[in-house]
């Protein structure tokens, strides 16, 4: 049993939570996540692990509420207790001094990417951050990552903060001008997003990793579900990855593979909704 | 009934039959299979031990159990004393009884197969098991060992793992499993379907070790959460059972297409996580029509099994050699034939073929012949020019077997590995580290549950001397 100690609505669906779990705060480094299973019966979900304190023996997930499973351990009230909670699982980041890098985070890619960015700035990174989301209300973690790097550029697609349209738009400028353009580009966020990234950089050579979200089961390589193509080779994002070099990922098919339960997952909706319907008429 | 039988007598009774669920019906649930021999059923059969001096049978036995005693004592219908029996030999009895493959151990060397049919061991094992799980009051009681004051570590709760937890709490040192999953039994829980293996099964053999006072701990990833240098700081001795690990892919194009599992993926959704059990079940598994599993082993079976059990209209095995070569346990062969299962032998996957939107359409194959033997002593498939065709499927689920997982040793360098990844271990299951011994399918590459139990049985006597020196 992890218990939670905290429970933040950070925006809309996106909550930071922090439990209690000494070894994985102690074990952790950047760039890995942890298999969160909220009860018996339930699923296994793959989170980040946004930050840990080894001292107080806690981590901090950041989670976005978008099916019944993440719904559910949102849920989870402060001093309840999740039932399994396993990791630090994947690989660590490779952090060294690039000089200047690029930090990219799209939507909860942005919690994702936090932990990165505090790594690279530990290792003496000249760190600018780009984040954006739908609107204001999506724009997490400005302050946090704000203070950790040297700019901090926010896009929002409809202008209500930051400069109006996607993270693209202010990484473009960065890589054309010679004079603030980054040796590395760290991008997280849906997919799209990310292989817009690895196309940018793609031509001027600049290397650039991604963190991929496949679906995962076990998370320790036993199961083969989180393969992704790499380059000419299938590999298994939990223990190869999550992340890898953007220029040689088939962004297509994890995008694809990612819709493989869409019609489960909908009907399951449809399920839970229909019962918290029938709880409130009561 | 008494056991002063005549050897004639005895020969004179004929091998019995486990009673079965209907086909047509098990197909549809998860019930299990086999339903268990009838008390007379296992008396009688056990009156056909010749009780040969020879005792071949406990030679074919990778734990050596101590197979004639507990079946005569079964012939004489002392229940306690042949559930003693077999306990003293045998960890994991009632597993053993359902999914050892004993037609080629036990049974493959009684005296009473050479003219007709050999003893049921494996069904008496399981009458006897069964017997002992709901009669815990008419079983000796095992005395609490002194305590030694050393402590082991064992990775991974599989077969492996339980059995040397169970042998070195019984000579009083203390016990940690880390598991990495959060439930225990390793294949036992997320490979092997409940119409094989219930899972209460598991759960009971579990309490037992619990109740020796073997302490789990369940989402402890050694390699990552604690690493074997650490263990072995904090432990007297460590034993590694982590198992098999990463599944080998066919290497062959459309093998990402949504709609191809790999069978540990399809098995652990289902065995694990309840997907396509019960209806408010919260892992999703996708359900189609026609399911093609490539593979022609005990994985391969349970896959085609459960999804004829989840819906499939067409559950297929398709098996590049023929079906003498099959290295599944016999019984699941007949028994996923009478559920329905189509057998499409002489057969290799060459590719999948998609739909327009990346789902599976059908698995191309090619015809084999056999040509002479390999390295395994089994005959070569060769390709038939030309044979190529399209076999219509939703689902394709590759079960042709797995690769050591480096998750734990890529931590652990002063393990010494083979070239294909699983650590070196001698007779007793010593590996390059000194108090650290390891043993099961990380030793063996994917093998069966009654060698992993031999491995940890032997691994636990070398572990207690080790302690003791
Ligand atoms: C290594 C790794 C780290 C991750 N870290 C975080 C994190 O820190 N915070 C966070 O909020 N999420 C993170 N994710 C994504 C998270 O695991 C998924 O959002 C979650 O599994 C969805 O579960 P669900 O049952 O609630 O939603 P579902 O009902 O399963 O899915 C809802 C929708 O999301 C799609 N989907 C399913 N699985 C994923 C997935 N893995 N990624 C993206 N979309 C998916 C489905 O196709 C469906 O359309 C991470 C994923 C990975 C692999
Ligand atoms: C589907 C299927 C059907 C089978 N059917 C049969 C059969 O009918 N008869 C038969 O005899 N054999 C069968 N086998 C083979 C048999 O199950 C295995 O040989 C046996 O389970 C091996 O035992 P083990 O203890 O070595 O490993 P496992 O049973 O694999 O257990 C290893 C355990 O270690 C855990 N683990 C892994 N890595 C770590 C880590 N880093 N830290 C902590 N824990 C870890 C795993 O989660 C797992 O619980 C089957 C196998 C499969 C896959
Ligand atoms: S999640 Fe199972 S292999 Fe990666």
């Amino acid at each position: 049993m992890f218990e939670v100690v905290s429970n933040e609505i950070l925006a809309e669906n996106l909550h930071k939570m922090v439990l209690v779990a000494p070894r994985i705060a102690r074990a952790r480094k950047a760039g890995q996540f942890v298999m969160v299973r909220l009860a018996q019966g339930e699923e296994r979900i793959p989170l980040t692990i946004g930050d840990a304190d080894p001292e107080a023996g806690t981590i901090t997930l950041f989670i976005q509420a978008i099916g019944a499973s993440t719904r559910k351990i949102v849920d989870t009230p402060v001093g309840g207790s999740i039932r399994d909670v396993a990791g630090p699982l994947g690989k660590e980041t490779h952090i060294t001094n690039w000089g200047r890098v690029a930090c990219v985070g799209g939507g909860v890619g942005t919690a994702v990417l936090f932990p990165l960015v505090k790594a690279l700035a530990e290792a003496g990174n000249e760190i600018t951050t780009i984040i954006g989301g739908r609107s204001s209300r999506y724009v997490i973690l400005a302050d946090e990552l704000g203070a950790l790097s040297k700019n901090l550029l926010i896009t929002t697609e409809d202008g209500s903060l930051g400069s109006k349209g996607f993270v693209t738009g202010p990484l473009g400028e960065m890589i054309a001008d010679p004079a603030c353009a980054p040796k590395a580009v760290f991008a997280v966020g849906p997919v799209p997003m990310m292989k817009a990234v690895a196309n940018m950089t793609r031509e001027p050579g600049i290397e650039t990793i991604v963190s991929l979200n496949p679906i995962m089961i076990d998370g320790t390589g036993m199961c083969g579900g989180c393969r992704v193509q790499v380059g000419s080779e299938t590999k298994f994002a939990c223990v190869d990855g999550p992340e890898f070099d953007a220029h040689l990922v088939d962004f297509d098919g994890l995008s694809d593979r990612l819709t493989s339960y869409r019609k489960e997952e909908a009907q399951r909706h449809a399920a839970t909704d229909c019962k918290i319907a029938k709880e409130v008429a009561k | 009934m008494s056991n002063d039988l005549s050897p004639k007598e005895r020969m004179a009774i004929e091998r019995v039959h486990m009673p079965e669920l209907p086909a047509d019906e098990r197909s549809k649930n998860f019930e299990e299979v086999n339903q268990g021999l009838t008390p007379e059923q296992a008396v009688a059969e056990a009156q056909r031990c010749l009780q040969c001096k020879s005792r071949n049978c406990v030679a074919g036995c990778p734990v050596g159990v101590s197979i004639p005693e507990f079946i005569d004592a079964l012939a004489s219908d002392d229940l306690p004393r042949a559930a003693q029996v077999l306990r003293g030999d045998n960890a994991l009895p009632a597993v053993c009884g359902r999914v050892c493959p004993q037609e080629t151990q036990c049974e493959a060397l009684c005296v009473r197969g050479k003219k007709g049919d050999a003893v049921a061991i494996g069904y008496l094992e399981r009458y006897v098991a069964d017997w002992a799980m709901q009669h815990p009051e008419g079983l000796i009681a095992i005395e609490a060992p002194e305590p030694t004051g050393k402590s082991v570590a064992v990775v991974g709760c599989g077969p492996a793992g339980l059995t040397a937890a169970g042998e070195l709490a019984r000579q009083g040192h203390k016990v940690t499993i880390f598991e990495a999953l959060h439930d225990t039994g390793g294949v036992l829980r997320y490979g092997i379907p409940e119409f094989r293996l219930p899972k209460e099964i598991i759960d009971r053999e579990v309490a037992v070790l619990s109740r020796m006072g073997v302490t789990i701990e369940c989402n402890v990833i050694i390699g990552k959460t604690l690493t074997i240098p650490q263990l072995r700081s904090e432990f007297d001795a460590v034993f590694i059972a982590n198992g098999a690990g990463l599944p080998t892919m066919l290497n062959i194009m459309g093998e990402n297409l949504k709609g191809v599992y790999a069978a540990n993926e399809f098995l652990t959704r289902v065995n694990l996580m309840e997907a396509g059990r019960r209806a408010d079940s919260s892992t999703p598994i996708l359900q189609r029509d026609e399911v093609a599993v490539i593979g022609g082993g005990n994985t391969a079976m349970d896959c085609v099994r459960t999804a004829r059990r989840l819906g499939a209209k067409r559950a297929m095995i398709v098996y590049r050699r023929s079906e003498t070569e099959m290295p599944a346990r016999v019984e699941e062969i007949k028994h996923a034939k009478e559920e329905g299962v189509e057998f499409i032998m002489l057969t290799a996957p060459i590719a999948i073929v998609p739909t327009e939107d990346g789902w599976v359409s059908a698995l191309r194959c090619q015809k084999m012949e056999l040509g002479p033997a390999d390295d395994s002593g089994r005959r070569r498939p060769q390709a038939i020019e030309g044979s190529e065709f399209d076999l219509p499927a939703g689902i394709v689920i590759n079960a042709v077997g797995t690769s050591a997982n480096p998750l734990l040793t890529a931590t652990a360098p002063d393990l010494t590995l083979n070239k294909w990844g699983n650590i070196v271990a001698d007779e007793e299951g010593e590996t390059s580290i000194p108090g650290v011994f390891a043993g099961g399918d990380i030793v063996r590459g994917g093998a069966t549950v009654i060698l992993a139990m031999g491995d940890g049985k032997r691994a636990a006597a070398a572990i207690d001397k080790y302690l003791k020196r």
